[in-house]
């Protein structure tokens, strides 16, 4: 199991690298510099701003400064709010993002899990049927079609819940966790589904039934074991699409989480602060692909 | 239930059709596509006119899906939406398929070192998050459509490759193949006429669900302000502009997210159904 992990996390470092340096160099190589913007900045203070962030060094150098620096998780100051530094811009953001991953992540696993085992335990039924129309529908609408319906209907018309903030009023973190997780409780619903499908029909559940276990036990101790091994392998890439996801939803309800500020730095093209939440991110989307890796062998022997 | 003469794929599209709503999937599809060929011919109004004088107008006899805050047409502007929605996302999943299906194809054919190398090299690419890498080539090089399709194709050919990796493995053991290659046939030969003709049924039914993933993408992208340029106009860019003022003009959300919904259900049922028409071992 450990060396099993070892492997997958070396396996993991060389791609990190190669995505830090595309990145790098994409930034790099963007038309327009960083200061572009701000004509009025005279000579004197350009030449003291490059100094100041390595540009008169060479690409490679530079490269070379900014991969050291950030082994030592320095992200180096913002462009944009030069009295900031990256990793501070970042761990601000960060708290909220992961509370609301965490919390949308919950909602789509268990809302996915029961909605599937439904499905699966009475295959080509109404049970089955009705949750699996309502997680296509699920699926095909988009969070950016969700975010700004959900807030319509219940934030504005019917004034239930507020639309915007997080943690600032009661109630205001419901509608972005729905909009969140709605899609990835679809995709659990149909994985479960297709999951406990598959198991059900196996040796292993018919010797559990004829020793004359309680179908309670067969279900939920042998069949939900395999059965969400599927579900396992999903959540680690569904972590990369939470994450994206969040800058929408981040956008939508107005939650100054990391989405934002990403989005924020792409369109103020601010580079450091750019480099460093991809890296960031990427770094969090391998590490969580590794995970459920490593959770779905724990769970499935076959695949080690 | 198969009479000698029917082919697997007219088999699989009577099936297919035998189910209502994919049958239902598939008019709609067709007739959006229609649409959107026909834009320049059927529009009422340039996507570009602004009525200023009008402004925002609920549904009318002249518009009658309304008009946005510019006083634009917002059935016209849906059209044009389409075109470039539609577009991205078909264009997209060809350049997949091309990638991955060579890819894949070459892959499992070579076997043995090759096979292992070109696949260790795809399960990497897994672990790289490119919608963030997306985002930033559109930030960086401009909201380029064509740069937009090709990164976005560039990304999906992965799963694509995989499919058709595992398939051409299995078919590659087959008497065919072998007799092919005992008579002599050309490893090109081969890998064009027996093995990639038969990967299509898989091929097929993944393109059919990349399709609508690509399209959401491309909204996706929009709805941030990084995909294509205003006045231009595409789903994604309708939505959010619906979603900045739906507490006034709530038509402006309420329509090309209807339809925008209704493509995505459609794509995905019609490659949920050839799934099911495809493989018979599932009926």
């Amino acid at each position: 199991m450990i060396s099993l992990i070892f492997r997958r996390f070396l396996a993991a470092l060389p791609v990190l690298l190669i995505v830090v340096t595309i990145t790098f160099f994409m930034v790099h190589s963007a038309p327009g510099g960083p200061f572009d913007a701000d004509k009025a900045v005279s000579k004197e203070v350009l030449e003291q701003l490059n100094e100041r962030y390595n540009l008169n060094e060479p690409v490679w150098k530079q490269y070379f400064i900014y991969l050291s620096n950030v082994v030592q998780g320095d992200f180096g100051p913002s462009f944009r709010y030069p009295s900031r530094s990256v990793t501070e811009l970042i761990l601000t953001g960060l708290p909220i993002t992961f509370e609301l991953a965490l919390y949308s992540i919950i909602f789509a696993v268990f809302l996915g899990v029961s909605a599937g085992l439904i499905s699966g335990l009475k295959p080509n039924t109404s049970y089955d049927y009705i949750p699996m129309t309502i997680a296509m529908a699920g699926i095909c609408i988009p969070s950016i079609i969700l975010g700004p319906s959900l807030s319509l209907i219940f934030g504005i018309t019917l004034q239930w819940v507020p639309v915007s903030g997080w943690g600032d009023i009661p109630g205001d973190k419901i509608l972005p966790v729905i909009t969140l997780g709605t899609a990835y409780a679809a995709y659990c619903a149909r994985l479960t589904r297709g999951g406990m499908l598959e198991i059900l029909n196996q040796d292993f559940i018919r010797t559990a039934r004829a020793k004359g276990l309680s179908e309670t036990r067969v279900v939920l101790v042998h069949a939900l074991r395999g059965g969400l091994t599927p579900v396992v392998a999903f959540l680690g890439p569904a972590m990369a699409g939470l994450l994206a996801g969040s800058f929408v939803v981040e956008t939508v309800f107005g939650i100054p989480g990391l989405g934002r500020f990403y989005v924020e730095a792409a369109f103020n093209r601010d580079y450091t602060m750019i480099l460093g939440t991809t890296i960031f991110f990427s770094s969090l989307i391998i590490l969580f692909n590794l995970l459920a890796d490593v959770i779905a062998s724990a769970l499935n022997p076959k695949l080690r | 239930m198969n009479s000698p003469e029917s082919s697997l794929y007219e088999d699989a599209f009577k099936r297919l059709f035998s189910n209502k709503l994919s049958l239902f999937s598939f008019i709609f599809i067709s007739f959006i596509s229609l649409l959107a060929i026909l834009t320049p011919l059927i529009a009422p109004y340039d996507y570009a006119y602004q009525d200023l004088d009008l402004g925002p107008s609920g549904p009318s006899k002249a518009h009658w899906m309304g008009t946005d805050v510019l006083g634009r047409d917002l059935f016209t502007r849906i059209l044009y939406g389409s075109r470039i929605s539609l577009m991205v996302g078909f264009l997209a999943t060809v350049v997949a398929l091309f990638i991955g299906v060579i890819w894949g194809t070459v892959a499992g054919y070579a076997g043995g070192k090759t096979d292992t190398i070109m696949m260790r090299i795809v399960d990497a690419m897994y672990g790289v998050p490119f919608i963030i890498l997306i985002i930033l080539l559109m930030v960086i090089f401009g909201r380029n459509l064509i740069l937009l399709f090709v990164a976005i194709g560039a990304v999906e050919w992965l799963t694509m490759s995989r499919i058709v990796r595992s398939q051409v493995r299995s078919l590659s053991q087959q008497e065919f193949v072998l007799a092919a290659k005992a008579m002599g046939v050309s490893r090109i030969d081969i890998i064009f006429r027996h093995l990639i003709p038969n990967t299509v049924g898989p091929v097929i039914v993944y393109a059919t669900l990349t399709v609508p993933q690509i399209m959401l993408l491309e909204a996706f992208l929009s709805f941030l302000g990084l995909g294509v340029q205003a006045p231009m106009s595409s789903w994604g860019i309708l939505i959010r502009d619906g979603a900045v003022s739906m507490e006034e003009y709530w038509w402006l959300l309420v329509f090309p997210s209807i339809l925008f919904s209704l493509t995505l259900y459609s794509l995905n049922f019609i490659g949920d159904g050839l799934r099911d028409a495809l493989d018979p071992r599932t009926m």
